[in-house]
């Protein structure tokens, strides 16, 4: 059974069994007024909305792997294309109810991308038509936070970013999403 | 009911939580607390690192013997080449020896064992190591540390005003523990 298979299995699984379910409306309107209410707090300037949702994002997928991990159950990846096939198949899907689909690896298996057919998150979303949101905000930026955050914690620096949006008209969602590297066993500085 | 007190330790090997379940049991000081859970996590890393591997079988041989055929000359020839010697022959070695199931990461201590306890240790990927402490005869410990692994994720981890990595001052989260321990006895 392929990594990918084995690990639709077990979202699927979590999916039904543990995890408690939420009104969809209420994520997509308190996500929603918080990315407005961040637009206004930053006066439009969107590259710093980008940056505060990327670090809400990060602070939430440091806590939520645990929640993961408690739930799944799962063991360390092999390799990085086993930790895609978690993120996309088990941690999406209990999350979010969604898989994005993984693909576009680099020959060194150190890049992929995440299209994301569905996005609850931008749900209703319009962005505004201020000649610049289109240009500049990737409005479920947070996403790339919580993976980055999620993955520090079980050692894998990564960087994401969002290359397409449908939301600015582009014809896919897409995340791309790099290994920086391994973070060694930690033998963390404890002389503190 | 034969779970004693449960100790978490952070992933820096701090002391994060501590709890007796047991009435009347003698505490030790909140230092020695401190000090057991920072030997416990040297210990721990010790305990992994000596893992014993196993040599590769032959199919390293070959790569390896060029490599220390061609490393005492270098060595002899000039001192300002001996930095190329050295990564060749620590990478020669840790390619000639593996752990007996690669597949498989070496884990640290799991437990502990006297005639008057068990010490169960579980580490979560992420580092942080739940110590439980329990009569030797209980079973189904697993079920047990599967239990508090989701609790702390849930009351702990969930809480938006606590700092990873500080210690665990949740009330929700002693609450939860302690009925969920007793309602098991």
């Amino acid at each position: 059974m392929s990594s990918a298979t084995k690990a639709s299995r077990i979202g699927e699984e979590l999916w039904k069994t543990r995890v408690d379910k939420v009104n969809a409306e209420l994520v997509t309107l308190t996500y929603g007024t918080i990315v407005a209410q961040l637009c206004q707090d930053y006066d439009g300037n969107y590259h710093e909305v980008n940056k505060q949702l990327e670090k809400m994002g990060y602070n939430i997928g440091m806590r939520l792997i645990e929640d993961f991990l408690a739930k799944s159950n799962v063991g360390r990846c092999a390799n990085f294309r086993e930790t895609a096939d978690m993120i996309s198949k088990v941690g999406f899907r209990i999350f979010l109810n969604i898989a994005p689909t993984v693909t576009n690896w680099t020959s060194d298996n150190n890049q992929f991308s995440l299209i994301f057919d569905e996005n609850p998150l931008a749900d209703f979303v319009e962005l505004p038509d201020d000649g610049r949101a289109q240009d500049e905000l990737w409005f479920s930026n947070i996403l790339c936070g919580v993976l980055r955050g999620a993955l520090e914690m079980v050692q894998m620096q990564i960087e994401a970013h969002f290359v397409s949006d449908v939301l600015r008209g582009d014809d896919t969602t897409e995340m791309r999403v790099s290994l920086v590297r391994y973070i060694e066993d930690e033998m963390p500085p404890d002389e503190e | 009911m034969a779970v004693f007190s449960l100790i978490i330790i952070n992933k820096a090997g701090g002391l994060v939580y501590q709890r007796e379940f047991q009435p009347g049991l003698r505490k030790l000081s909140t230092n020695d607390y401190l000090v057991l859970a920072g030997t416990f996590h040297g210990v721990h890393a010790i305990t992994r690192s000596i893992t014993p591997k196993l040599p590769l079988a032959a199919i390293p041989n070959p790569p390896i013997t060029p490599t220390t055929a061609t490393t005492p000359s270098p060595n002899i020839a000039s001192p300002s080449s001996t930095s190329t010697p050295t990564p060749s022959s620590s990478s020669a070695s840790a390619g000639g020896y593996t752990y007996p199931n690669p597949g498989v990461p070496a884990t640290g201590l799991e437990s502990l064992e006297t005639d008057k306890f068990r010490l169960t240790c579980f580490q979560t990927l992420t580092g942080t190591k739940f110590l439980l402490f329990t009569e030797p005869t209980m079973a189904n410990i697993d079920v047990v540390m599967k239990k508090i692994y989701e609790l702390y994720a849930d009351f702990v981890m969930k809480n938006p005003f606590y700092q990873l990595e500080m210690p665990v001052r949740c009330e929700a989260f002693d609450r939860n523990l302690q009925g969920w321990l007793r309602g098991r006895a």
